[in-house]
């Protein structure tokens, strides 16, 4: 008897939800798009508030400009870097606040989280922050969107660059984590294609702060190029510890994921002539710089390419929500999937059915500091990595999703 | 004393009663995940409080029991795709036996030593758990499906799985209540006010003691493992030593050595977190830190533990 | 050269490395066997105190404009200061109860310094200049020793054996002692036993504060900073023998130089390290390597 009551239940429940879903109307005619992101912690600087900034500043130019008849609203919270925090925030988000799509999610474990509650709530997921290739591999699913830049487009430029240029040899300071895991294994099989050697690597703990122990085994490799397969706090912590253990300049360092908040908390002098790849430049063109400082007037700093790709993937998807008439994810993401990206952040952009949006990249080279005329202008743009380049290629996907 | 506990008696079953309907109808009032995590953590409180509260001896490192019978039970569910209940019980009994081997380890010593090797133990089950490629380290266990219970009931349904949550409590929380008002109780209390005395009594302390280790152990596995269904996720935080930390303040808060005061304390504290993690970020710990202080100062009884008291004296008078 | 496979260079810096990890476990589980020892009190706060005493440089140094040389002086004086408020109001009412509400009062003060730093300052860690006079390194052949890492190992050192001589050694020590092996006869001597444990909590506080300030330009000043580290140091303390000062001492730099052994062939088990000792010298020596039962 108990049995029963609780399978009708459930049927009640099932029922309740289905009928939900069907309709083709906006739910709530309020779209509520929720940011996830770190707000204190290793990686606030290149996403945090800006991101949550830049996700204001383009709900804002949506209303304005396509003066629509549901409402747009946001909610944030910090994950604190936790795949816990953020997957148990997300499913309270979808369950209790009608929140329509979970956005950011910098740290790959919190983005990997969100994915798989969202999938199961029906809901999108737009990432901008997150890095590792398993999300739109082996983790993919066909309602998530990786938007900003991934561990393969990293590799293919900054770890090719280097390789190239001759720095040969390798040795891996990786965070222990899938992020950190996916980078080197991507920068690896790089170096190798390239002609390069890996000589071996080591993991730290994530986040670390100390890393002499681990920079002293990469100086006892021998490599002349130590790629710090790792973000945030922890690259520049590294950096600048290499450079107190006197390890820089005899062996170079390869910042595989640098964002320009870095380099500003470096300063030009201990970090010119590294390489970086990056999805976004503030200064590439007259559009970039127009909104680039629309967002510095209030967040006193450039975006990074997390926060600008945010601006531009929240402001795609609620293009998308008005073009297809609902806010049901399966419908969304078509809209989102047909319609290419053209505007400051990204040229001929688009969605792929792994869910990677593929864009234009840039090789960059930080200036010397004699060679920097302004404010936060550190990078020379040595190349534009075309978009169908600079990811991987459908052909090698690992996502079932993919057409073969 | 006598009175109290026989006015206690007396009212037990229509006080338990009351509670148990509650419990039958507040998912419908109230958001069913949130009191599932009360549940999941009342039980887990109500685990740590048998052998804190009625044995006398304080683990800090009831964590890797919570934790690792979640990650076993997530990887029965999810690789091994076994039913949640065989994963229920898969989590418990591998609680129960990591429990055994922390307790043959730790019982021979007490207080603070007793407190240390318990840490100790668990931190080395955080690094198990943080190095095994199995329990995929950094990220957690993700994408736990809830499954069918018994193959027949669909989990997925919050309803359904408060139900199921419900029940889990209610069989723990019967087990300890049995086991603190049965013989084997009663010589645990002897045990904690007076050990020399239990042993000149001929009682084997030793044995008594590890029995009860492994009981608490279980039932905070058990904790643990419907957790990670609810949650569909197990992940480092659930074996880290903070999480030792906040069971202890949960009991303490609730009232130490008191039947219901484990499960106050841990809605008081997940409620705090809840309501609070949004509005004022860190501030969170702090209140957590004042609440403890102010405990360990002011309120050594815990909520219930001073409801008691005053209900005693309102009693008397 | 290469001893056990490994080239003696990557074996000699990473020993290095460790000894001056140790040098902090050392100076941070001597104020803890200090506050143990002669009081009892198993102070949870320690960790908390650490970081307080690196905030304290910090803040010094990016808002006040005073240098590392005074923080030295000025943190373990402010931070102590604390201690000895939080000894008088809180601490004095359990020395009567079971030593684990100790523990627990020292936890939740720990939760609610490190909630407010959190709060303040992020997680992330402000960093904090090495200090014009101890900046740059030297050549040491297997190495490249910064010179602020040195000296960090030679103030540590320095401060610890200065306090073992203090406490073994002199007349105030004695009095500390014999404070705590019979509170009553000396107090019935004269001695005015509250205020000698008041001033040792605030002296073992002190030290932690101590340790922060060498801390603060090698690990970045960081609200979770103590966190991380003090249930490692617990273990040195329990490792040493919970009483003994040379016990820590020594406990604490030779766990460096283990740790620092187990970077080179297992790195990733360099943090567990630390806890497998101690639970065998818990069976095999219950009161700890130098204590006393």
């Amino acid at each position: 008897m108990h049995m029963k009551k609780l399978t009708t239940l459930a049927c009640a429940a099932a029922l309740a939800t289905l009928s939900g879903a069907a309709s083709a109307q906006i739910s709530g005619n309020s779209v509520k798009i929720g940011v996830l992101t770190d707000m204190s912690g290793t990686y606030s600087d290149l996403a945090g508030a800006g991101a949550v900034l830049a996700t204001q500043m383009a709900i804002d130019d949506f209303v304005a400009e396509a003066k629509p008849a549901f409402k747009v609203e946001m909610v944030s919270a910090d994950h604190q870097n936790k795949a816990d925090i953020a997957s148990n925030k997300a499913r309270e988000w979808f369950e209790r606040e009608g929140v329509d799509t979970a956005t950011e999610l910098v740290t790959t474990s919190t983005a990997l989280a969100v994915m798989k509650v969202a999938k199961e709530m029906n809901r999108v997921t737009l990432m901008s922050g997150p890095g590792s290739t398993p999300i739109t591999n082996e983790q993919c699913n066909d309602l998530s969107v990786h938007y900003t830049y991934d561990t393969y487009a990293l590799a293919n430029g900054t770890a090719k660059a280097v390789t190239q240029q001759g720095g040969d040899t390798w040795f891996f300071l990786t965070a222990d984590y899938a992020f950190g895991q996916a980078l080197e294994k991507d920068s690896s099989a790089v170096v190798t294609a390239n002609g390069g050697k890996v000589l071996g690597s080591v993991r730290h703990p994530f986040p670390a702060s100390d890393f002499s122990s681990f920079l002293l085994q990469a100086q006892a490799s021998g490599a002349k190029i130590i790629g710090l397969a790792n973000a945030g706090a922890d690259t520049t912590n590294a950096i600048k510890q290499a450079a107190e253990f006197g390890i820089t300049p005899k062996q170079a360092l390869a910042g595989l994921l640098m964002f320009i908040s870095d380099v500003h908390s470096l300063g030009l002098k201990n970090t010119q002539g590294m390489y970086l790849t990056t999805g976004f430049y503030w200064d590439l063109n007259d559009e970039t710089r127009a909104w680039s400082k629309r967002f510095f007037d209030k967040h006193k700093r450039m975006p990074t390419m997390v926060q600008a790709g945010q601006y531009s993937s929240i402001l795609h998807y609620l293009r998308a929500v008005k073009a297809a008439g609902t806010d049901e994810a399966g419908k969304v993401m078509a809209q989102m999937k047909q319609t290419p990206i053209n505007d400051f952040f990204a040229k001929n952009g688009r969605i792929r059915d792994d869910g990677r949006m593929i864009h234009d990249m840039y090789l960059a080279q930080v200036k010397k500091p004699d060679e920097s005329k302004y404010p936060w202008d550190y990078y020379n743009i040595r190349q534009t990595i075309p978009a169908d380049e600079a990811f991987l290629p459908l052909s090698q996907s690992k996502c079932p999703l993919v057409k073969k | 004393m006598n009175n109290s506990n026989s006015m206690f008696a007396r009212g037990a079953p229509l006080f338990f009663g009351a509670l148990f309907v509650i419990g039958l109808i507040a998912p419908f009032a109230v958001y069913p995940t949130f009191l599932m995590k009360i549940l999941c953590f009342g039980l887990f409180a109500c685990a740590f409080n048998l052998l804190l509260g009625f044995v006398g001896l304080l683990s800090f490192g009831h964590a890797a029991f919570l934790g690792s019978a979640g990650y076993i039970c997530g990887m029965l569910v999810r690789d091994a795709g076994v039913t949640p209940e065989v994963g229920i019980i898969g989590g418990t009994l591998a609680a129960g036996a990591l429990g055994w081997v922390f307790g043959v380890l730790a019982i021979r010593r007490t207080g603070i030593y007793f407190a240390m090797i318990t840490l100790a133990l668990s931190q080395m089950v955080y690094f198990i758990v943080l190095q095994w490629k199995a329990t995929g380290g950094e990220d957690g266990l993700q994408g736990v499906p809830r499954g069918h219970l018994f193959g027949v009931i669909d989990l997925s349904n919050n309803i359904a799985m408060y139900y199921l949550v419900f029940a889990v409590f209610c069989i723990g929380f019967f087990i300890i209540y049995r086991t603190i008002h049965s013989p084997f109780g009663q010589i645990l209390k002897a045990i904690r006010e007076n050990e020399p005395r239990a042993i000149s009594l001929g009682y084997d302390v030793a044995k008594f003691k590890l029995l009860a280790f492994v009981l608490s152990a279980s039932l905070a596995g058990l904790a643990g493992a419907t957790k990670t269904l609810v949650f569909q996720l197990a992940s480092l935080t659930d074996v880290h030593w903070h999480m030792s930390g906040e069971v202890v303040l949960m009991t303490l808060l609730g009232g130490l050595g008191t039947v219901l005061g484990p499960l106050v304390g841990a809605a008081t504290i997940v409620s705090l977190q809840t309501e609070l993690a949004d509005s004022v970020g860190s501030w969170v710990t702090v209140i957590m830190g004042v609440i403890f202080v102010a405990c360990v100062l002011l309120f050594r009884r815990g909520i219930v533990g001073e409801l008691q008291a005053l209900i005693q004296r309102a009693g008397i008078r | 050269m290469e001893i056990f496979g490994v080239p003696s260079a990557l074996l000699g810096s990473q020993l290095l490395v460790g000894l001056i990890n140790g040098s902090f476990y050392a100076i941070l589980s001597l104020g803890l066997a200090i506050i143990f020892g002669l009081l009892n009190i198993i102070n949870f706060t320690h960790g908390a105190q650490y970081m307080m005493g690196a905030f304290v440089a910090w803040i010094a140094l990016n808002k006040l404009g005073i240098n590392y040389w005074v923080a030295l002086l000025l943190a373990p004086l402010a931070v102590g200061a604390l201690g000895v408020v939080i000894e008088r109001t809180m601490l004095r009412k359990l020395y009567k109860l079971d030593h684990l509400y100790g523990l627990l009062l020292t936890f939740g003060l720990a939760l609610i310094f490190e909630g407010f730093f959190r709060d303040q300052y992020g997680i992330s860690g402000q960093s904090y200049e090495v200090p014009e006079l101890l900046q740059g390194g030297v050549n040491l052949g297997f190495m490249f020793l910064p010179i602020y890492r040195g000296w960090v190992v030679v103030a540590a050192l320095t401060v610890c054996f200065g306090t073992w001589f203090i406490i073994e050694k002199t007349k105030l020590g004695a009095y500390l002692r014999a404070g705590t092996e019979n509170p009553q006869i000396v107090q019935a001597l004269g001695i005015n036993v509250p205020l000698l444990i008041t001033f040792t909590y605030g002296f073992g506080v002190a030290l932690a504060a101590f340790a922060g300030v060498l801390a603060a330009p090698i690990y970045q000043v960081s609200p979770l900073m103590g966190s991380n580290l003090i249930i490692v140091v617990f273990a040195v303390v329990v490792i040493g023998g919970m009483g003994s000062i040379m016990g820590s001492i020594l406990t604490g730099l030779g766990l460096g130089l283990i740790e620092g052994l187990t970077r080179v062939f297992y790195p990733e088990a360099s943090a567990v390290v630390v806890f497998v000792i101690m639970v065998i010298v818990l069976l095999v020596r219950p009161a700890g390597l130098f204590g006393k039962t």
